[in-house]
């Protein structure tokens, strides 16, 4: 059953140095406030796993704290270039880092195969692109009709973070709005986190609700606003000016760097 | 073009927009990303095709925006929507099934085959540039039944070899796409910024490549040979696209400004 901790707790225990880490959440819901405490906490050497590496990511390959990114779409959504990741990749700063990257409908895949414990997944994809040459992904023969389709490898982190609305009590979980692969994220970690908004009494069901119970789920910690920039639906809006903000501020190393500092590294989990 | 612009006629850049948003009329429903293919899309719905179902990558699908989304997962998106689904069952029951009709899709790089780069410039494992990358392009530009592609026209973007390819437009040569077992028709349309290529077939064998089949008002042939990075074909009737309606201006300014 999860147990219902802090977040510099439930980081200190889950994540550790070396870790294959996901933290999910398809533009909404990302758990930016669980991010930045990893941070905090200097892990280091992190595969970091998320199909679309967004502002949090960004943050957290330009401080160094990643040794491998696992991604499928690593833009600024609706903006532009994530300037963190293109100067890593591009000019190995702050630190070289490899990348395995994946078309979404293989990331998506591979989660869900992840959480049904499956070594693989079945899927109609990648044909005829470059993609196929640069990543993990395998043609596959369907025994019953004889077609070729694409086996992608279940993805195991050791961890996974995602960030909710709403969790009771007994660490029962409830997210609504765009659900994204947060599901298939928690059950296929090894050990896993959900933050959320706020802890209550009794789970309402929500229209479109998606309810994780609490045995299969390590840690939920409260963090309001947890996944701003981002957004919990009904709770939290978007900061669409801070993804522009973002855009600037981040193309410059020292800025970046300094800002980082003020705002994230020396300040402390609210 | 450089002449004082008079705002009573559409830019060229407006023009695009509402040249896709025409493409949308008789359409059932659309995928789109962020930026000009989702304003079109909007834009369709306003003018063109009230009912026009409109599918986001996010899980979103029947969403009905009053305004333009920055992002994919705006919550407008979700609160308006018919439904909202998974990024698995996205991909799965929605797009690799072929249940949506029209695709929008943009690139960095587009190819006379119509095939796409938005991963890198350069090379791979040193790229110039990192792009994106993938996200749903490459199962999209498979699966759903047609594809529109938008770009800006410029030789940086219509190149005669792409250095990398994301997403299979026509292969290599004709026949590619239903030996790679592709359900859908591939790109029916490039629109730009000067006019729009449409695939057209080159030689006896079927075989067919992106040609110049219709011009922005004011835009000349050779203007659009000198943006594109391939010896480009043109076919023998060019038509000048209609130019903006009042109604079509009027709506895509109210839109961009809500």
């Amino acid at each position: 059953m999860a147990e219902i901790t802090t977040l510099p707790d439930a980081i200190a225990q889950l994540v550790h140095d070396g870790d294959s880490l996901a933290l999910e959440g398809f533009t909404h819901l990302i758990p930016f406030a669980a991010g930045h405490e990893v941070l905090r906490q200097r892990r280091t050497e992190l595969e970091l796993i998320r199909m679309t590496p967004d502002i949090l990511y960004d943050q957290m390959i330009g401080t160094g704290a990643a040794r491998r990114l696992v991604f499928s779409y690593g833009g600024n959504p609706g903006v532009g270039s994530l300037h963190r990741f293109r100067d890593a990749i591009e000019h190995d700063w702050p630190r070289p880092i490899e990348i395995e990257e994946h078309s979404h409908a293989g990331m998506a895949n591979r989660y869900a195969a992840g959480a049904a414990r499956m070594p693989f997944a079945v899927m109609r994809g990648y044909a005829g692109t470059d993609l196929r040459e640069r990543t993990e992904v395998k043609e596959i023969v369907c025994p019953f009709t004889g077609e070729k389709l694409a086996a992608v490898p279940a993805l195991r982190p050791d961890v996974s973070i995602v960030h909710a609305q709403e969790a009771d009590r007994e660490g029962n979980v409830q997210l609504w709005g765009i659900p994204g692969v947060q599901k298939e994220a928690v059950l296929c970690a090894d050990r896993s986190l959900v933050t959320v908004e706020r802890i209550v009494d009794t789970l309402e069901p929500r229209p479109g609700g998606v309810v994780i119970p609490g045995w299969v789920i390590d840690a939920v910690a409260e963090a309001p606003g947890g996944s701003l920039p981002s957004y919990a639906a009904g709770i939290t809006a978007r900061d669409n000016d801070f993804y522009r903000f973002w855009d600037k501020l981040s193309r410059d190393r020292d800025e970046f760097t300094a800002w980082m500092n003020d705002h994230v590294l020396e300040t402390t989990t609210r | 073009m450089t002449e004082t612009r008079d705002t009573t006629q559409a830019s060229t850049g407006e023009l695009q927009t509402i040249v896709a948003a025409r493409l949308l009329t008789d359409a059932r429903s659309v995928f789109i990303g962020v930026g000009r293919p989702s304003t079109a899309a909007l834009l369709a719905r306003m003018v063109h095709n009230p009912d026009l179902v409109l599918v986001y990558e996010s899980g979103t699908i029947g969403a009905k925006p009053y305004r333009i989304p920055l992002s994919i997962g705006d919550g407008e998106l979700a609160e308006t929507a018919d439904t909202v689904v998974s990024v698995p069952e996205m991909f799965n029951y929605w797009i690799g099934t072929g249940r949506v009709q029209v695709a929008f899709l943009g690139a960095a790089q587009v190819d006379r085959h119509g095939n796409l780069n938005s991963t890198v410039i350069g090379d791979y494992g040193h790229p110039r540039t990192r792009l994106p990358g993938a996200g749903g392009a490459p199962e999209i530009a498979s699966f759903c039944q047609e594809v529109v592609v938008i770009a800006p026209h410029s030789p940086r973007t219509f190149v005669e070899r792409l250095d990398f390819r994301t997403t299979v437009g026509f292969g290599d040569a004709d026949g590619d796409r239903d030996r790679l077992g592709f359900t859908g028709a591939g790109p029916t349309a490039v629109v730009t910024d000067l006019g729009v290529l449409t695939p057209e077939p080159v030689g006896g064998d079927g075989a067919r490549e992106l040609t110049l089949t219709q011009l922005q008002p004011g835009v000349e042939v050779d203007q659009v040979r000198e943006a594109t990075g391939w010896d480009l074909r043109v076919t023998d009737e060019v038509r000048t696209t209609p130019p903006a309606t009042d109604e079509e201006l009027a709506a895509l300014r109210e839109l961009v400004n809500r």
